[in-house]
């Protein structure tokens, strides 16, 4: 039991990491219908600007963190603008090729800058246990735990009760619509590339400092599983990532704790099988019909 | 008008990356050190660019610094040695024909390197056909690199490195002997055959002597969280932990196992040996773990102390276990070439297999039958991620 316990507070941990970064994938398809593949590496380049703040300009973590975030949602806006926009009005495969492109152009741009050894934050944050009842938790895994759930609380915010998060809403139902009611599509679609980028520079950082271990391609298989996590709770679906992020958290805890790490990420990836078979919209997802 | 300013835009990246590529190709270095004529002619084949640079270059660090005190003492056979330094870019193909190139065209007496096992195995057709030997200092790999895959012993090809399967050998009499254990965990990484090998040797060696092993787990190269399974270890009773794989996953599992509070001594083999270790893992993760290498910079051998004090005069840095495998090599071909009494590549090959009891800085080893040196093994211990202790296990 202890045991199980223990391993619920790694899941969760984890889970909260995936859900960051699914809430990115979710927001970008809700609203364009995009499976945003470069979205994991705007992770990575979060984590390098966290590392670059905190290693050469010894800046503290929650400064190194907005930095992140900051620049990370200012990225997130220029590759829309540069290699989404101009294809808004193309087939759906030629945006989702030129998303897979921007994802390799990222991770080898990088990996030409910072070379491809494998870097460490320094200590931010104490990496010290504190023990409750019979369980022990890192004060860096309450860190991400209370961040990502700060920030999950300001998306809802910021979705339901802002006017932005009102042009969001009305632009992922209907965005010809929206446009002849005045709301600006073009600038609603940037709001939403900059917060969800935001959140995968915050989960970069966090990252960073939780495994201490940061390289060029580590955004590729965080983004996947949290695309998995995102189609599961039902893409376009802001709690539903949420959701994911944390059921794929448990799922490969449980795998590696009690069955054979060796399958971690098959059965992840064969539990994506199993939904897009089962039920292709999601726990949470809108069954729509496609107009035509 | 955008497009044109896109295509401008893209048309300066493109450039700019082609630029930066340039500008870094490696300069070929051609021929180094003593005048051209009748000196003795060396290649070596080495990685100067690509991913594993470091390990290139420190090994031809360490052959130039052998070789230029040979030739400062008067060379060999009455003559300068001469070495043809030549860049592999981390590429078995690239590897193949340089040695090729090497053996045919400038007629050296034997090939030195690459470091790694892939690059170096590429290069043994090369040695065969051409009857010229090859060594590495480093390729470890347990399989077809001085035998084929029936068996067979390569004539032509020499290391003086021990293989990677006798790391784990040690590694489980040293957790036996040295601490005592009787259990054990072994946590691999399924993605190298360096690992694989190390962990069936260890296990092998472990239960035979009477230890048991109680779980046993795996990761693949590039995990970041070993958590899962680390807890799932934490309820068992055992006493050492085997961990064979590179440092940049090992760094990862020893933080999060101590994080965790695991605290029984954690082994591994050479691949902890890199400065990563301990930023990965942090100092106060890096006590009570051991791992084996091929020389250490504590040892007390007055042989060992003098090559680290000349190192340091020379390149003002610590030197590491490639800079000590290549000055071996460099000492040991030249020890060969003197032996044979000529410089002829057949009569070289035969000195080569011959050896007995060369002294080097990693160790005194005879040459096996197999090719493979007979050699002692280091074992380091970590204390606050610092090198402390050292014992030598014979073989």
């Amino acid at each position: 039991m202890d045991q199980f316990l223990q391993q619920m507070i790694n899941a969760v941990s984890l889970g909260s990491i995936y859900a960051l970064i699914a809430l990115g994938y979710t927001m970008v398809y809700g609203i364009i219908k995009l499976i945003n593949f470069a979205h994991g590496d705007v992770y990575m380049i979060g984590a390098y600007i966290g590392f670059a703040a905190t290693t050469y300009f010894h800046l503290g973590f929650f400064v190194a963190l907005i930095l992140a975030m900051t620049i990370c949602s200012i990225l997130g806006v220029v590759i829309e603008r540069v290699a989404y926009k101009p294809l808004r009005n193309s087939t759906r495969i030629a945006a989702l090729i030129t998303a897979i492109g921007v994802s390799l152009l990222l991770e080898y741009v990088m990996m030409f800058f910072v070379g491809a050894e494998v870097r460490s934050y320094p200590p931010l944050l104490s990496d010290k246990l504190i023990q409750l009842g019979p369980v022990q938790i890192g004060v860096q895994q309450i860190y991400i735990i209370l961040i990502s759930v700060a920030l999950m609380v300001l998306l809802q915010f910021i979705v339901h009760r802002t006017r932005t998060g009102k042009a969001m809403r009305a632009v992922s139902t209907d965005a010809d619509a929206a446009q002849l009611m005045g709301i600006r599509v073009d600038r609603t679609i940037s709001y939403t590339f900059a917060i969800g980028s935001a959140f995968a520079g915050a989960a970069g950082v966090l990252v960073g400092i939780y495994y201490n271990s940061i390289d060029p391609l580590m955004g590729i298989m965080p983004g996947l599983k949290a695309f998995v996590a995102a189609v599961f709770g039902g893409i376009g679906s802001i709690p539903g990532a949420m959701i994911g992020g944390l059921s794929i958290g448990l799922l490969e805890t449980l795998v590696s704790g009690y069955g054979n790490s060796m399958y971690r990420d098959a059965v992840v990836f064969a539990f994506l099988i199993l939904i897009l078979i089962i039920k292709p919209t999601g726990l949470l997802g809108k069954n729509i019909r496609e107009k035509v | 008008m955008k497009k044109r300013l896109f295509l401008l835009l893209s048309l300066i990246l493109v450039l700019g990356l082609l630029a930066g590529c340039s500008s870094k190709a490696p300069a070929e270095e051609g021929e180094a050190g003593a005048a051209a004529g009748d000196g003795i002619k060396i290649g070596v084949n080495y990685e100067k660019s690509g991913e594993v640079a470091t390990y290139g270059q420190a090994s031809i660090d360490g052959i130039q610094m052998a070789i230029d005190e040979i030739n400062a003492a008067g060379g060999v056979l009455g003559q300068q040695v001469e070495l043809l330094i030549q860049d592999n870019k981390s590429d078995p193909g690239e590897a193949y024909s340089i040695a090729t190139k090497l053996m045919t065209q400038e007629g050296v007496v034997a090939c030195l390197g690459p470091a790694t096992s892939g690059s170096f195995k590429a290069t043994i057709p090369a040695a065969t056909q051409n009857q010229v030997p090859i060594i590495s200092a480093s390729a470890t790999a347990d399989k077809e690199v001085t035998t084929d895959k029936d068996g067979n012993v390569n004539e032509y090809v020499f290391r003086l490195c021990f293989n990677d399967s006798f790391q784990g050998v040690t590694m489980a009499n040293f957790a036996l002997n040295n601490l005592k254990a009787k259990s054990a965990v072994i946590y691999q990484d399924q993605s190298s055959d360096y690992a694989i090998g190390l962990a069936e040797n260890f296990k092998k060696t472990f239960t035979e002597a009477g230890g048991t092993i109680v779980a046993e787990a795996a990761f693949v190269a590039k995990d970041k969280d070993f958590k899962a399974t680390l807890t799932g270890f934490k309820d068992k009773k055992f006493d050492v932990i085997f961990l064979p794989g590179y440092y940049s996953e090992a760094g990862l599992v020893i933080k999060q196992a101590r994080e965790l509070g695991i605290s029984a001594p954690i082994l591994g083999a050479d691949g902890f040996d890199s400065p990563v270790l301990k930023e990965l893992a942090g100092p106060q993760a890096l006590n009570n773990v051991y791992f084996s290498n091929h020389y250490s910079s504590l040892d007390q051998d007055p042989a060992v102390i003098k090559f680290i004090e000349d190192f340091k005069a020379k390149f003002g840095t610590e030197p590491n276990a490639f800079h000590a495998l290549g000055y071996d090599l460099g000492k040991y071909i030249v020890d060969a070439v003197a032996r044979a009494g000529a410089a002829d590549a057949q009569k070289v090959t035969e000195a080569l297999a011959s050896t007995v009891d060369f002294k080097g800085i990693t160790g005194t080893f005879s040459m096996g039958e197999d090719h493979n040196p007979i050699k002692s093994i280091v074992v380091i211990g970590l204390e606050n991620g610092d090198q402390k202790t050292t014992v030598r296990v014979d073989p």
